[in-house]
């Protein structure tokens, strides 16, 4: 059981002051093994709380992150899958899923992890599966209005994953889950 | 070497003394075991001669004295017994006068005295006035002063106080106060003029021995405390006063400070608060040398207490207008004590605040009213330099943040501001970050203009730079912690009412823009969004009203918006202004703002000729502006054509070859939009594909030429995944044989002897071909179009 926490376009300081307070309080370290943020953090304070959070932490550049070093696109692999990630404002059109689908088969990886449109999303096509964890602190997008803040915690178990959703909503934590199984080259998945 | 022999002498002298303690008391003690009076008064005598000595310090005398005290005890409870020594109390009270010297004597009556006391043969008064008058005959300050606490020490249960058996009639309890005042005040002479005899020389020294002594005099206050009979009005008319009296004519400030933290300490505080104003009134007369601040923090704490340990004593203080008095009690003393180092006067001020915040805490106007006699201190001093000060300063300044967790109210205290205006550049700094944090810790949302104004004036050391204290000064990680803490700030401003919103976005910008090139960079884009949010919002609601002039609405905020981004040209920012632009562009399209959205196009193109160089911020700045051109829908045909145009050619131009293939495809998404009225241009976007085909050509022939070995196939694999888009979208330009070419190419590309073996290109094609078996699987019209195409 590895636990892998999906977060992203934070947009602190330019357009949040601060993750919400009660996600700051669900977010202990020593809980999660990885973590993979999809960009935009944007500082170097929100890396460092991030990096106390879960020394794996990997990150791809979103177009505002003060920090240029960060890669384009990154993979890895976790278990039994192979993760890919990237911020997402380098595919037009944003937030396609059939664009996203090519950069996952150019990723060749069985989940992909992008942000960039502020809206969380995770469905599953022929590839695999693709995941959005929307913005940890509901920051103003172009592209969605009436954002509300969340996250995306992964549990990978062999074959199977299960992506929780964490949002924030009228000031309430929700959660919902999905469940994704790999069957030999395609996965599977059921939602709850 | 003098001083080692002195100690050594002491020690010398006091084992003395012991031994002569002892030798007479073995002689005492056989005669009170044989009744003989006596002899027991012979030598008791002696015993006490040893208490002559002068040659102690008040250290040593103490133990010898502890001695004689011991004996004096079991003398007493021999005296006592009359059908021992068959002396009746009243002839033995006269018998012991015939003492040969003062002090024995006096030791000896005042025990005599204490049974005579309980023999009650005489009231208690008139033995306690014969006693502590007869006590004055022993003038030497350190063998007075024991004498004395010796009277006070047998004195203590014998008092003729109410409801004491001791109690006679008239007004007894008189007599006890006065006779304990009598008793303290001549204590405290002794006292005070130990500093002038004894052995001791050196100043420090003698204070610490002095000190030692204290609680001798202070027990009698103690004892006063204690009396039943002493009440509010014994306590207001005659016990304070004298105390009092005494205090400030002993002109002494060790005892000075001493003693009114005793009355501090040991009366009850609801005296203190009846009497607030005599007590106060003794403070500037003491010498300049006490530590006035310390006691008054202590009464002021004390009160404080007070007020916190039950809500029915809060309209004491308002009826004795116990803020007030306290007040001018500390501006007197400010006013006295012209030596007064600058932080002594902050910290009395800063007691005070802290007493108004927990007893009148709903009181602003006395919270504003410290602040304010604080301003006037420190308008009247040289620029404040000291730490120390700037500290109590700073704590000032936090308490009514930490008081009210709001900081609307620290910015309705019209003295605030003026508190700041007196630190220095770099306080001001700290002051500045606390008053962010606190606004941060607790969640506050500042939610008028005038609000924001003051507050930004409170914290314009961090927006601008003041006092020719430069920027460049500061170490950069802190710069960017300080500015990055106000971009946090601009999210904390925030009114409902889109007319008053509005108001905050240009107060703010006033501010900002007087921060200089180096701060803009972090001010403008929280600014920048938050005028964004306000556009949204008003896009909900319904357009101008007829007739009425609106200030706030989307136009006017653009207007704003583009000043705004524009001074980032004076830092300069091309990269950041370019995004801020796009993003207005995309808000402006929403509100169908054609001509608007049309110019932050402009400005961004503009930006991205002249200004963005680096050719990797060249490739993100141009996806980011196909990105959002991709998504607009308020352009007519023109419009639109000139800047997708724009788009293009650019993409094309971009340094490196495999770039400008993926900017080039990335503009085929421009001729096609996938909502019903979106456009659809089959043929443009396969002219998009085509060239960004004989791009990736021409960089493969590039790679053979300069290389001699082909590059990867990755560009084609993207182009045919590009080629399938489409195709399933039914763009009728896209053909399955077109495919099926592009396919055969990859093939061809991978297989030749030039090629480089790449296996993530490899994987792509895999995935790819995979993805096409998988379509073709599907059956139905997805299945149908897939089915022409052979892999």
């Amino acid at each position: 059981m590895v636990l892998v926490l999906a977060i992203g376009d934070l947009h602190v300081p330019y357009r949040a002051p601060d993750l919400p307070a009660k996600f700051k309080s669900m977010l202990v370290p020593g809980k999660i093994q990885h973590i993979i943020c999809t960009g935009n953090l944007c500082i170097k304070e929100v890396h460092d709380y991030l990096k106390n959070l879960c020394p794996s932490l990997h990150i791809t550049r979103g177009e505002y992150d003060e920090d240029a070093q960060y890669p384009e696109t990154k993979t890895l692999t976790i278990g039994q899958f192979k993760l890919g990630l990237c911020h997402g404002h380098q595919v037009v059109p944003w937030g396609d899923l059939d664009s996203l689908a090519m950069l996952q088969r150019q990723l060749d990886v069985d989940i992909l992890v992008t942000g960039h449109t502020h809206q969380f999303k995770a469905y599953k096509h022929e590839a695999g599966v693709v995941i959005n964890p929307g913005s940890a602190t509901g920051a103003y997008s172009s592209i969605t209005y009436d954002v509300n803040p969340s996250f995306v915690l992964m549990d990978i178990d062999g074959l199977r994953v299960v992506v929780y959703v964490y949002e924030l909503i009228d000031g309430e934590v929700k959660v919902d889950k999905i469940d994704f199984k790999k069957t030999g080259t395609a996965t599977s998945h059921s939602a709850h | 070497m003098m001083i080692a022999d002195g100690i050594e002498d002491e020690e010398k002298w006091l084992a003395e003394g012991i031994a002569g303690i002892q030798h007479n008391a073995f002689y005492l003690h056989r005669a009170v075991e044989s009744n003989n009076l006596r002899e027991a008064l012979k030598y008791s005598a002696q015993l006490l001669s040893e208490l002559r000595t002068s040659r102690l310090s008040p250290h040593k005398y103490y133990e010898l004295y502890m001695r004689a005290f011991d004996e004096l005890r079991r003398l007493e409870m021999f005296f006592k017994d009359e059908d021992r020594h068959g002396c009746s109390v009243v002839d033995l009270y006269e018998l012991v006068q015939h003492a040969g010297n003062v002090l024995p004597r006096l030791y000896l009556l005042c025990t005599v005295g204490s049974v005579y006391i309980k023999s009650k043969e005489a009231p208690a008064k008139d033995v306690l006035k014969d006693l502590v008058e007869m006590c004055r005959s022993v003038q030497h300050p350190i063998r007075g002063l024991f004498l004395r606490s010796y009277l006070a020490q047998i004195s203590r249960d014998k008092l003729p106080d109410i409801g004491s058996e001791y109690e006679g009639d008239g007004d007894t309890v008189m007599d006890a106060v006065d006779f304990v005042l009598q008793n303290f005040t001549e204590m405290n002479k002794l006292w005070v003029r130990m500093q002038h005899q004894g052995p001791i020389r050196v100043k420090e020294k003698l204070d610490k021995e002095r000190s030692k002594l204290r609680d001798l005099v202070g027990k009698n206050l103690h004892v006063l405390s204690q009396v039943e009979g002493v009440d509010l009005e014994i306590y207001k008319d005659t016990v304070l006063p004298r105390v009092l009296e005494q205090v400030v004519n002993c002109k002494d400030e060790l005892a000075q400070y001493y003693l009114m933290d005793c009355i501090i300490q040991v009366f009850p505080d609801e005296y203190h608060l009846q009497t607030l104003e005599t007590l106060l009134g003794a403070f500037p007369q003491l010498q300049p040398a006490v530590d006035i601040k310390t006691v008054l923090s202590q009464l002021m704490d004390r009160l404080s207490n007070y007020a916190a340990s039950s809500a029915e004593v809060l309209p004491e203080f308002l009826q004795v207008e116990a803020f007030a008095k306290l007040s001018n009690a500390i501006g007197k003393v400010i006013e006295a004590q012209v030596e007064m180092p600058v932080v002594g006067a902050i910290s009395l001020y800063v007691s005070l605040l802290t007493f108004a915040l927990r007893v009148h805490s709903d009181r602003l106007d006395y919270v504003d009213q410290v602040l304010g006699a604080c301003v006037k201190k420190l308008s009247g001093s040289p620029k404040l330099e000291d730490n120390k000060a700037t500290k109590q300063v700073v704590a000032l300044l936090t308490a009514p943040l930490e008081k009210y967790n709001d900081i609307d109210t620290a910015l309705t205290l019209s003295n605030y501001p003026r508190v700041m205006d007196h630190l220095d550049a770099g306080t001001n700094k700290i002051m500045a970050m606390v008053l962010i944090q606190s606004i941060m810790k607790y969640n506050t949302c500042v939610s008028t203009a005038e609000k924001v104004d003051v507050l930004f004036e409170l914290i314009k050391g961090l927006i601008k730079d003041i006092d020719g204290t430069l920027a460049d000064e500061l170490d950069e990680e802190d710069f960017k912690e300080e500015q990055n803490s106000v971009a946090r700030l601009v999210h904390m401003l925030y009114n409902d009412d889109p007319e008053e919103m509005l108001q905050i976005i240009c107060t703010v910008r006033k501010h900002i823009m007087a921060g200089g090139p180096k701060r803009l960079p972090f001010t403008v884009p929280p600014l920048v969004f938050s005028a964004l949010k306000l556009v949204r919002r008003l896009q909900g609601l319904d357009g101008e009203v007829a007739g009425e002039e609106v200030p706030a609405t989307p136009r006017k905020i653009f207007q704003l918006l583009n000043q705004i981004i524009e001074a980032l040209s004076n830092v300069p920012s091309p990269e950041l202004a370019l995004r801020l632009y796009l993003q207005c562009a995309e808000a402006a399209n929403d509100c169908d703002l054609e001509p608007v959205a049309y110019e932050f196009f402009t400005q961004a193109f503009v930006l991205y000729e002249e200004e963005v160089a680096d050719s990797k911020a060249q490739v993100t700045s141009i996806h980011l502006i196909i990105g959002t051109l991709q998504r607009m829908n308020a352009f007519g045909v023109e419009n639109r054509d000139t800047l997708t145009h724009k788009a293009t050619g650019y993409s094309a131009k971009l340094l490196k070859k495999p770039d400008q293939c993926r900017a080039v495809y990335a503009c085929s998404h421009l001729f096609w939009v996938d909502d019903q009225d979106g456009i659809k241009d089959g043929e443009r976007v396969l002219l998009c594909l085509k060239r960004s085909l004989r791009i990736a050509n021409a960089a493969q022939q590039m790679a053979n030429v300069t290389r001699g070995t082909g590059g990867p196939v990755t560009l084609f694999v993207e182009i045919l995944n590009k080629y399938l888009y489409f195709f399933e979208k039914g763009n009728p330009q896209i053909t399955s044989a077109a495919i099926q070419g592009l396919i055969e190419l990859i093939k061809t590309e991978m297989q030749s002897d030039t090629a480089t073996p790449d296996p993530a290109s490899d994987a792509f094609f895999a995935c790819t071909l995979r993805y096409i078996e998988f379509q073709k699987q599907k059956g139905g019209a997805m299945g149908e179009k897939y089915d022409s195409i052979r892999i």
